[in-house]
């Protein structure tokens, strides 16, 4: 009985993970700042490859993960003051600006690296319980989603950065005019939000085949939690993530993956039909 | 006259001679051939060798003269794994281009997707990939391994090897769907059980329910017809949670090279019935090799596709070149005869008359954990028997469909 208790945990914890990791740095890019980022996914495959190429040059995997999450928050960044910043205003041209990028970024990675890399293989580690083994990298990925989230806090929540950055999300003209140095402030952002897609990448590369085309097995996930979730991080991306989980894993538990992907792509249209803004607006003005 | 002077003429004309049947032979058009495969999209790594197939075996049949003295234009389109595409380019091949044979294909889905538009044609088209079998279309050349080759020798060994209890992973389409429809009907003739079955979409490349799905099931075996990058992550999530079960496939190992792919020991005790796979040591598979690695030298596996696509133009040269003709009718003429055969890396291949697929010779291979394939079996040359046994018979009847085991052809 405690295996069976156990495992629907496991499960949970894994889509949780999933969810949570590859959407979190979209929900400051594109539920905080409004930028529709359809190269997000690439931000995740730049994680995956740089990761992959740093354990094979014989670092340490838990080091090249967060040097890949830093690599991909300064590719943010230089993407923000070259692209991004020109489009603000301009959402809808965001959209294809970012897409245009995601198609130049797979293309070339295939030209140059190759159509395949060879992977670097999941850390050793597994445990049973009753007739079940489990892999215990998946419970870190479980732990590290709830560290990125714990770290969102923080970093939104008790710095002054963070107090800033709500401000000038909220409204950038005031916040430009109490002295906020609104540019800097997107840059930062963005970078931390891509910096997050890569750690994304960075911790599911050992579990996954690397293509260039990786960072799609991530993006529609991604996105339909952001969306579900409205524009607070913390209060919609997080309760979207649990509730997406707990349809997912339900469903895939009885009926298998097929059922388990429609039912919850069904349960988003359904939240967006009836709550508009994202659960964030109902769950924002209760706690106010 | 002295002899200086009749040698240089002789000479002269010997020259003049030779320059003449040479322009004759440029103003002879070059054949043109159309080949549609992915070298971008999900599945480019399987598109590329099949690609390298092709460019080599049009290098090699340019540079011995060409096919009936006409040399060969490769147009190569990149459909990016997109059905739509592929039926774009394939009907901009067929009716703008005019090609005289359309090659290419990857998912079986695709090559559904062309075959409509093929047939409205008078263009052969061969598609190279092994499938989950049973086309009987006369414009269709099929150069793959089939069923009756993969599954009816791998399936039966598995049962004995390691018992009767199978647990499907299938990818979520027709390639995925109708060879889970073979895995029953043998595993029903032989008295197995399947015990679970689970049909994965495409692009799904999370594990950790499936793993726990096969462990509660307890299966004896895995069948693993997953298909595509992300759902190969199977394999290292199946290894990072001790799974360890043995897997059989068709399209493991010789296809998607998983092997050269993942860490060892995630493909451990892997088995997979193939009639082209890297690992073949005959004199004939090493030169083969040996030409390939020195167009190709960055190619990480000659995979089965590949090799097959590169048959597929020694096969269209030996059947133009017997037929003396491109038309289709002509070349069905020697395939009728049962004369249509090429001398491959693999040995001697023939195309069936009835249901114009190829004979192969196969072997059973198995993955070791430091990821070395050996060979336990060799099965010899199979004919692709069993659209002949169902009653397609393409010499006398063109039924342009698709069987299964539940979908046979109407006794009329």
């Amino acid at each position: 009985m405690s295996a069976e208790l156990f495992s629907v945990f496991y499960q949970f914890a894994d889509v949780f993970a999933f969810l949570i990791l590859s959407a979190a740095g979209l929900a400051i890019v594109f539920g905080m700042m409004g930028v529709i980022n359809m190269a997000h996914g690439e931000f995740i495959m730049c994680g995956a490859y740089v990761t992959v190429g740093l354990v094979n040059l014989g670092v340490p995997l838990p080091i090249a993960q967060i040097l890949a999450a830093v690599t991909a928050g300064i590719i943010g960044m230089i993407v923000e003051f070259l692209i991004v910043r020109r489009f603000y205003k301009r959402p809808l041209d965001s959209l294809l600006a970012t897409w245009g990028l995601s198609l130049i970024v797979t293309q070339s990675m295939l030209l140059i690296v190759g159509s395949a890399v060879r992977g670097i293989g999941t850390p050793e580690g597994s445990f049973a319980i009753g007739g079940y083994t489990f892999s215990t990298y998946r419970l870190v990925l479980f732990g590290a989603a709830v560290a990125v989230l714990a770290g969102l806090y923080i970093i939104f929540m008790k710095t002054r950065f963070g107090v800033v950055a709500r401000a000038t999300m909220q409204n950038a003209a005031m916040a430009k005019a109490l002295g906020a140095r609104t540019g800097r402030i997107y840059s930062i952002s963005f970078g931390i939000g891509t910096a997050l897609a890569g750690l994304c990448g960075a911790l599911y590369a050992p579990t996954m085949t690397l293509i260039p085309t990786m960072g799609a097995t991530f993006v529609v996930e991604s996105f339909v939690t952001v969306v579900i979730g409205g524009a607070n991080v913390l209060l919609g991306t997080a309760p979207a993530a649990v509730f997406l989980a707990m349809i997912r894993m339900a469903l895939n538990a009885s009926y298998g993956q097929i059922i388990g992907q429609i039912g919850m792509l069904f349960a988003v249209i359904l939240i967006i039909r009836v709550l508009p803004e994202g659960l964030s607006s109902v769950l924002v003005r209760r706690g106010r | 006259m002295n002899s200086g002077r009749i040698f240089g003429m002789a000479l002269l004309a010997a020259v003049l001679g030779t320059a003449a049947i040479g322009s004759a032979q440029a103003a002879e058009p070059p054949l043109k051939v159309g080949l549609l495969e992915d070298v971008s999209g999900d599945l480019a790594f399987m598109g590329m060798p099949k690609l390298h197939g092709s460019q080599l075996a049009v290098e090699e049949i340019n540079k011995s003269g060409g096919i009936l003295g006409r040399q060969i234009e490769l147009i190569h389109l990149d459909p990016q794994g997109d059905n739509a595409r592929y039926q774009e380019f394939g009907r901009r091949l067929l009716n703008r281009d005019k090609v005289d044979v359309l090659i290419g294909g990857i998912t079986s889905a695709s090559r559904e997707a062309l075959r409509p538009i093929v047939d409205r044609t008078t263009t052969p088209y061969f598609y190279t990939n092994q499938y989950e079998g049973g086309v009987c279309d006369a414009s269709m050349i099929s150069m793959g391994a089939v069923p009756e080759q993969q599954f009816s020798t791998l399936i039966p060994w598995m049962v004995e090897k390691f018992g009767k209890k199978v647990y499907v992973i299938a990818a979520d389409y027709n390639f995925g769907q109708i060879s889970a429809e073979w895995n029953r009907k043998i595993m029903k003739d032989l008295g197995g059980e399947v015990v679970g079955e689970e049909f994965i979409p495409l692009g799904v490349s999370q594990f950790a329910q499936t793993i726990q799905n096969i462990q509660k099931a307890k299966p004896d075996w895995l069948l693993t017809i997953n298909v595509g990058a992300a759902q190969d992550s199977f394999f290292e999530q199946a290894a990072a949670a001790n799974l360890n079960l043995p897997m059989g496939s068709s399209i493991k190992v010789m296809l998607g090279f998983e092997h050269k792919r993942f860490r060892p020991p995630a493909l451990n005790n892997m088995h997979a019935t193939a009639n082209w796979f890297e690992e073949i040591d005959t004199p004939e598979a090493n030169d083969f090799k040996k030409r390939w690695h020195a167009k190709f030298p960055d190619e990480l596996y000659i995979n089965d596709m590949g090799y097959n696509a590169y048959n597929a133009l020694y096969m269209y040269k030996a059947l133009v070149e017997k037929a003396k003709s491109t038309k289709l009718d002509e070349m069905r003429k020697v395939i009728a005869s049962g004369d249509a055969c090429i001398d491959a890396p693999e040995g001697k291949v023939c195309i069936d008359p009835k249901s114009q697929h190829t004979s192969h010779r196969m072997r059973l291979i198995s993955v070791g954990p430091k990821h070395e394939v050996t060979v336990e079996k060799d099965y010899g040359t199979i004919q692709p028997y069993w659209l002949g046994e169902i009653g397609c018979d393409l010499t006398k009847k063109n039924d342009k469909d698709q069987y299964t085991p539940s979908h046979l052809p109407s006794k009329s």
